[in-house]
């Protein structure tokens, strides 16, 4: 049996069913990141005065992604106008650069995660506060059992706020070094992960959805490119068709980076 | 999609670079105190909207498109509209919607 308007679009619509149906489905990804979107906006009205980080990011790695990905959006288009031009080498090579950049998108989220992980509030018994990347846990360290001792690469402050913006002028001034704690002299402390404040439960929640996307489609734009380029031969226009579809979706997923991008990392 | 708009590889080159400049131009505004943080959210959220646009319209065509695909779009920016409107007007002291 052969479903109607798989190739040639409908009369009425002037759509092929694929088209139809993606913008469909972008309409209600618009609605899922934009109520995420609402979330963040709540949460950070609604968080303590001074008590909302700025520049826990790091700026030119966020500014590096977000070339990669705008980068990746012309190789998808790209890929594209080969298909439409019937070249099948072209499209080809810009489709390869796309799977490359979506890996190089997800291997640099992959190192601000992992950063963000090995990143550790320590709140110390003198009631001061240290914060740094964990270099060194004793084989001992049981805190708990007030043994051991941990060394960060970081800095002491006497509040947690002092913590919070380090957008501002005396932040520049932080020196970072190595500090060993004794497990005695540490009350609490808290790797950087979505439990420790509500900026990077939302941070980890907006970013971990919208890699998910970034994978799932460079799954998709890989079996375009491999396996799937078999219809290239039989049907190059339905094989078309394909790479557009795949292509707006990958459009969208640069559309929600470029907001993404200031929102958790600039402002 | 008509024939000529698959050649029009500068068009896309164009905005390739017009979406760079803006990202620039982002991380620069950020680093500028305009006098207060709403000017600054204003102008990051305004060049990321100008950057959204170049995509949706010329990456993704949507400039000509479909009147179904509007259709569906259209329908798609009210409610997303009525999503941050309500998100916003939550806000205000006097609002009917408590959070």
């Amino acid at each position: 049996m052969d479903f109607p308007y798989i190739v040639e679009p409908r009369r009425d619509t002037g759509l092929y069913n694929a088209k139809l149906g993606i913008w469909l489905f972008l309409a209600s990804e618009v609605m899922l990141f934009g109520a995420l979107f609402s979330a963040y906006v709540l949460l950070r009205v609604g968080a303590e005065p001074g008590m909302w980080p700025h520049g826990w990011l790091n700026i030119p790695i966020g500014t590096a992604n977000t070339i990669v990905l705008i980068t990746s959006s012309i190789t998808t288009v790209m890929a594209w106008v080969s298909c439409k031009e019937r070249r099948y080498g072209r499209f080809k090579f810009f489709h390869a650069l796309t799977i490359l950049l979506a890996m190089t998108f997800v291997c640099i989220k992959s190192f601000e995660y992992h950063d963000k992980f090995t990143h550790y509030e320590v709140t110390l018994a003198n009631g001061k506060f240290a914060d740094g990347h964990l270099m060194e846990r004793s084989k001992d360290f049981d805190l708990a059992k007030h043994t051991g001792s941990v060394t960060i690469h970081g800095y002491e402050v006497d509040n947690e706020a002092d913590l919070m913006d380090l957008h501002r002028p005396e932040a520049k001034n932080i020196q970072r070094e190595e500090i060993t704690i004794p497990a005695t002299e540490i009350k609490f402390m808290e790797r950087y992960g979505p439990w420790h404040h509500t900026y990077l439960a939302i941070y980890f929640t907006l970013t971990a959805l919208h890699a998910f996307h970034v994978i799932c489609g460079a799954v998709v734009i890989g079996f375009l490119w491999g396996p799937g380029t078999k219809m290239w031969r039989t049907d190059p226009e339905r094989f078309t068709n394909r790479i557009e579809v795949s292509g707006l979706f990958w459009h969208f997923v640069d559309l929600v980076w470029i907001f993404l991008f200031p929102v958790l990392y600039l402002l | 999609m008509s024939s000529h708009e698959t050649h029009s590889v500068r068009g896309y080159i164009f905005v390739f670079l017009a979406l760079i400049a803006g990202t620039v131009l982002t991380v620069w505004a950020s680093f500028i105190r305009f006098g207060s943080a709403e000017i600054n959210i204003a102008v990051a959220l305004t060049i990321a909207t100008v950057k959204a646009f170049l995509v949706v319209a010329y990456f993704m065509h949507l400039i000509s498109e479909r009147k179904m695909i509007y259709l569906v779009m259209g329908f798609t920016a009210f409610f997303f509209a009525a999503l941050m409107g309500l998100t916003v007007w939550s806000l205000q002291p006097n609002s009917l919607i408590h959070i």
